[in-house]
C-alpha cells in the first residue's frame, strides 16, 4: 500500500468517524449547561468528608485512589520498561566508557548560567509545596513532582554537568522512584490491616485547612511527588546514557 | 448555539489532525508528536464537559462550600492523563531511538521488517 491509497483509505474512514462524532455530539448537553451529577455532589461534601479544600485532589487521591493507583503503576511501567530498552548492552568496555563521557561545562553565557543557578533553589521549594499542599491549593504530588524533577534539569542547562551527573546517579533517585509507588499501595494495604476497605482514609483527618490534615490525602500526594520525581529524572538518566553510548559508537 | 458545541467540534477536530498526522507520517519522531496531538484531544472534550456556566474553580481555600464551581471529576482525570502522557511519549522517543539503532531509519514506510 503505498501512501496515496493510504491517504484515500484514511480519508473514507475520517469521513466516517465525522459522521459518528457528529451523531454523538448532537446529544451532549451545550457548552455551560453542566448536568452531571457527580460533580454536584462531590463538591459538596468533599470538604465535610474528607477536609481537603482542593476537591481534585480529594478524588485523585481518596475518592478515586485506585484507579490514580492504576495511573501510578502505568507510569511506573512506563518508566521501567524504557529501563529495560536502554539497558547497558554490555558489548561496550567499562574502561573505554569511562574514557568518553560529557563534558564537564557546557558552554553557556554567564547569564544563563547565573540565572539557572539562582533558579534551581527556588524550582526545589516550589516543587516541595506543590507536593505537600496538594490538599489545600491546586497542585499536588504529581505536579509537585515534575517540578521537582526538572530541577536537575536546570542545573544542566546552567552548563554544570558534573553536578548534574552526580544528582542523576543518586541511589536515592531509584530509591524515590520505588518507594513512592510502594508507598501508595502500603498505605492502601494498611487499611485492610485496619479492618477497613482497601485505599479507606484512616489517618485523622485533622483540621479543615491544615497543612497536617485530609488524612491520607497529602500523604499519598506526598508519595506520588516522589515518584513522579524519581521517574523522570530516572527517564532522563537513560536518555543522557544513550547520549553517551552514541559518542562511543562514532569514536573509533 | 454553534458556540455551545463548539469545543466538542473542536475536540473532534484536533482528533482528526493528529489521526491524519499517524497515518501519512514520514518520521518516527513526529508520529510520536502526532499521538500526543491525538490526545490533547481528551483534554478539550472533559474541560467542556465540566464546564458550568458562571463556575470557578472546584478549590475550597478562599470561597464557602456550595459556591458554584466547575466539575472536579473531569479535572482528576486530565492531571492523570497529562502525566501519563508525557512517560507514553518517553517511551515511543525510546522506542524511536532503538528502531533507529537497529534498521538505521527512522521512516515507518521503510520498517517493514519484524526483529525479535
Amino acid at each position: 500500500m503505498n501512501s496515496r491509497h493510504r491517504k484515500l483509505l484514511f480519508l473514507i474512514s475520517a469521513a466516517g468517524l465525522v459522521v459518528i462524532f457528529v451523531l454523538g455530539l448532537r446529544d451532549l448537553p451545550p457548552l455551560g449547561d453542566y448536568r452531571g451529577p457527580y460533580g454536584n455532589v462531590v463538591t459538596q461534601v468533599a470538604v465535610y468528608e474528607r477536609h481537603a479544600t482542593d476537591v481534585v485532589n480529594a478524588i485523585n487521591y481518596d475518592y478515586r485512589a485506585f484507579d490514580t493507583l492504576g495511573e501510578e503503576f502505568i507510569f511506573f511501567a512506563a518508566v521501567l520498561g524504557l529501563l529495560l530498552l536502554f539497558r547497558p548492552t554490555g558489548e561496550d568496555d567499562d574502561e573505554q566508557k569511562r574514557a568518553v563521557k560529557l563534558e564537564d561545562e557546557l558552554p553557556v553565557s554567564d547569564t544563563l548560567r547565573v540565572s539557572m543557578q539562582a533558579m534551581v533553589g527556588t524550582m526545589i521549594v516550589f516543587g516541595l509545596y506543590m507536593a505537600t499542599h496538594g490538599q489545600l491549593t491546586p497542585g499536588g504530588g504529581f505536579q509537585g513532582g515534575v517540578i521537582l524533577a526538572s530541577a536537575p534539569l536546570i542545573v544542566y542547562l546552567s552548563g554544570d554537568v558534573k553536578t548534574f551527573e552526580a544528582i542523576i546517579a543518586s541511589p536515592l533517585v531509584k530509591l524515590a522512584e520505588c518507594g513512592g509507588a510502594a508507598g501508595y499501595a502500603i498505605i492502601g494495604t494498611a487499611a485492610i490491616v485496619f479492618g477497613t476497605h482497601f485505599l479507606t482514609n484512616i489517618i485523622p483527618l485533622g483540621t479543615t485547612g491544615d497543612l497536617f490534615s485530609s488524612g491520607t490525602i497529602s500523604v499519598i500526594s506526598i508519595c506520588v511527588g516522589m515518584e513522579i520525581a524519581g521517574g523522570f529524572v530516572l527517564l532522563m538518566q537513560s536518555y543522557l546514557k544513550e547520549i553517551i553510548e552514541e559518542r562511543l559508537r562514532k569514536s573509533p | 448555539m454553534i458556540l455551545a458545541y463548539l469545543p466538542y467540534a473542536i475536540a473532534a477536530w484536533i482528533f482528526l489532525w493528529g489521526l491524519y498526522g499517524i497515518v501519512t507520517s514520514k518520521n518516527l519522531v513526529h508520529q510520536v508528536v502526532c499521538v500526543a496531538v491525538l490526545q490533547t484531544s481528551t483534554y478539550v472534550l472533559l474541560l467542556a464537559l465540566g464546564y458550568k456556566a458562571g463556575g470557578t474553580a472546584p478549590v475550597f481555600a478562599d470561597i464557602p462550600v456550595g459556591t458554584s464551581v466547575v466539575d472536579p471529576l473531569v479535572q482528576a482525570l486530565m492531571l492523570t492523563d497529562i502525566v501519563v502522557e508525557a512517560t507514553v511519549m518517553a517511551l515511543l522517543l525510546s522506542m524511536v531511538v532503538k528502531a533507529n539503532e537497529l534498521a538505521g531509519t527512522v521512516d515507518p514506510e521503510e520498517l517493514r521488517f519484524l526483529m525479535g
